[in-house]
């Protein structure tokens, strides 16, 4: 095989693989014949290209390609099956022949696998899974040993999602006016899952796993690219922002560092930059919620070049607002902690102490130490390390764990 | 990655009608933000077409004409050279960009060859040949 052809062929594979499997799977209607359609395509290619030549067209040719395998596919199985069954089937099949339109159909049909691999009907773990190995083009080894399971399980699960979409007949579209905007809350909760579920991990695991936080920043861009909602770049902004300062965020040994002790020179400039830009820009845009407004916290963060430039009255501003958009116990959390910084400590507490014995926070470790945190700087050393270690009986993170160590035998000293 | 982000000519620029102060300020700020992000490596303003000549090369010979020249649209006003992480990140700093004209203009971005790309037509003796050069530019 000549070299162009074959460089040229990979070269489409990787930046069109995804592509045309969406393509596939809307004309086919199946996920399963789509593969074994991209597949056949794929090595149909590989002989013709060298004899004949690329194509002008080299998505397209593939396309075709893979519809009319398909199709021979469904032919040759009939005489083994029940033939009007296939016939049907057959029938179905639509033409892909090129319209003016062709371009715009080719990004919908991107858009239309995201939200069906994001369906609600399905389980968060399937959706997670489903996005990864169909939108993504991750093999099922790599998305299962990122999450720490094993393939075979993997593999259930989506073909289980896979079943359940044939079955409940879960539409191939990009959802109507009307359910866009829940829709697309659950794709972009997906895509924040895998992010956080890389982000998480810490830097030793990290090596022998699969960059899932890269993974979800690039899908971050591609859903930015086909649906540029204020909401959408609000995540994907946060996600620039959280990943800009990844170096910074565990030392050498892998242990946590707080944002307030990170070495800023080891956050990346134009991560945080494009985000910063970003975050700005979704803020400005009608429609944003939650995510544009984290971002926007994030992004006044990265802005301060120490952490005692910090403008922390904007922060606290910005979680009132989230607050209001998203009253969750968490944000409710993080806001009598920027209160803190802007006010002083008693004033943190104040916001603090009539969460402390409430589920769901009650339980949860970085409550405890944002009080143990806010009552050491308070000069409250004795509720400091009650705080600290009730935090460390409830941290399941080993980096969490030896910071909370450190910090507990701090007061100690 | 590097790519060269073209402000497309309008009549008004090859006319020579000179960008406002607010213009210039908003550019500059611009110009500081993308600075600040690590990712402006050069730019600047073109002057209308008017001021520039064109050689013509033809097997050895070389014609000089001089500007204005036709297809405005197709004619360069302005550029920079960035240095971002993808295509999609440029476009996201060129829709913060300043609108630089008063009518509808365009800005193209185009992606800069690496050395890569070129394939085995560069040696690795060309290569270095060309890394040298720029450095040394670079350092002067």
């Amino acid at each position: 095989m000549s070299r162009e052809s074959v460089a040229s062929l990979e070269a489409v594979y990787r930046r069109d693989g995804r592509r045309i499997f969406a393509t596939l799977v809307r004309l086919l209607g199946s996920f399963e014949r789509a593969e074994e359609a991209e597949h056949d395509a794929f090595i149909a290619a590989a002989e013709q290209w060298p004899r004949d030549g690329v194509p002008a067209n080299p998505v397209a040719w593939l396309v075709s390609v893979g519809r009319f395998k398909a199709i021979d596919r469904l032919r040759r199985d009939a005489r083994f099956t029940s033939i009007d069954e296939d016939a049907e089937t057959i029938e179905k099949i639509p033409d892909p022949s090129p319209r003016h339109d062709e371009q715009e159909t080719i990004e919908d049909d991107r858009l239309r696998l995201i939200f069906t691999c994001c369906h609600p009907s399905l389980s968060e773990e399937a959706r997670i899974a489903l996005t990864l190995r169909e939108v993504c083009g991750l093999a099922t080894e790599e998305i299962a040993s990122a999450f720490l399971t094993t393939p075979s399980t993997l593999a259930q699960r989506i073909v289980r999602a896979k079943a359940k979409i044939r079955d409940a007949r879960i539409p191939y579209e990009v959802p109507e006016p009307d359910q866009f905007a829940p829709r697309l809350e659950s794709v972009l909760r997906v895509i924040y899952l895998v992010f956080n579920e890389g982000y998480s991990a810490s830097s030793g695991e990290l090596a022998l796993r699969l960059d899932l936080a890269a993974e979800a920043i690039r899908l971050g861009w591609l859903l930015v690219r086909l649906c540029p909602a204020a909401e959408v770049r609000g995540l994907l902004a946060l996600m620039l922002l959280h990943h800009g300062r990844r170096r910074a965020r565990t030392d050498a040994a892998g242990d946590l560092v707080p944002l307030e002790e990170q070495d800023r020179t080891l956050w990346d400039a134009r991560e945080l930059g494009i985000g910063r830009a970003m975050a700005l820009d979704a803020l400005r845009t009608s429609g944003h919620g939650a995510y544009a407004l984290q971002a926007a916290i994030v992004a006044v963060h990265s802005e301060a070049a120490t952490a005692a430039e910090t403008d922390w009255a904007q922060i606290a501003g910005l979680y009132d607002r989230l607050l209001q958009c998203e009253p969750s116990p968490v944000v409710a959390l993080n806001r009598a902690v920027a209160i803190a910084m802007r006010d002083g400590p008693e004033a943190g507490l104040a916001q603090i102490e009539p969460m402390l014995n409430q589920a769901p926070l009650a339980t949860y470790h970085l409550m405890h130490a944002a009080h143990a945190d806010l009552c050491r700087r308070a000069g409250r050393i004795a509720d400091a390390r009650a705080s600290y270690a009730r935090a460390l009986d409830l941290a399941r993170q080993e980096p969490e764990r030896r910071f909370l160590r450190r910090r507990l035998a701090e007061l100690r000293a | 990655m590097r790519f060269m982000v073209l402000v497309k000519a309008t009549n008004e620029s090859e006319a020579g009608v000179m960008p406002s102060a607010e213009l210039l300020t908003a550019m500059g700020r611009f110009n500081e933000e993308l600075a600040k992000a690590g990712i402006l490596d050069s730019g600047g303003g073109l002057k209308p077409s008017s001021h520039g000549v064109r050689v013509r090369f033809s097997g050895s010979a070389r014609t000089v004409t001089d500007g204005p020249f036709a297809e405005t649209k197709e004619l360069v006003a302005g550029f920079w050279i960035w240095n971002v992480g993808s295509l999609e990140e440029a476009i996201e700093w060129v829709r913060r960009c300043p609108n630089p004209m008063t009518s509808d203009s365009d800005i193209e971005i185009r992606p800069l060859f690496e050395m890569e790309d070129f394939g085995e037509a560069l040696t690795p003796e060309t290569r270095t040949l060309h890394e040298d050069a720029f450095a040394s530019a670079r350092n002067r």
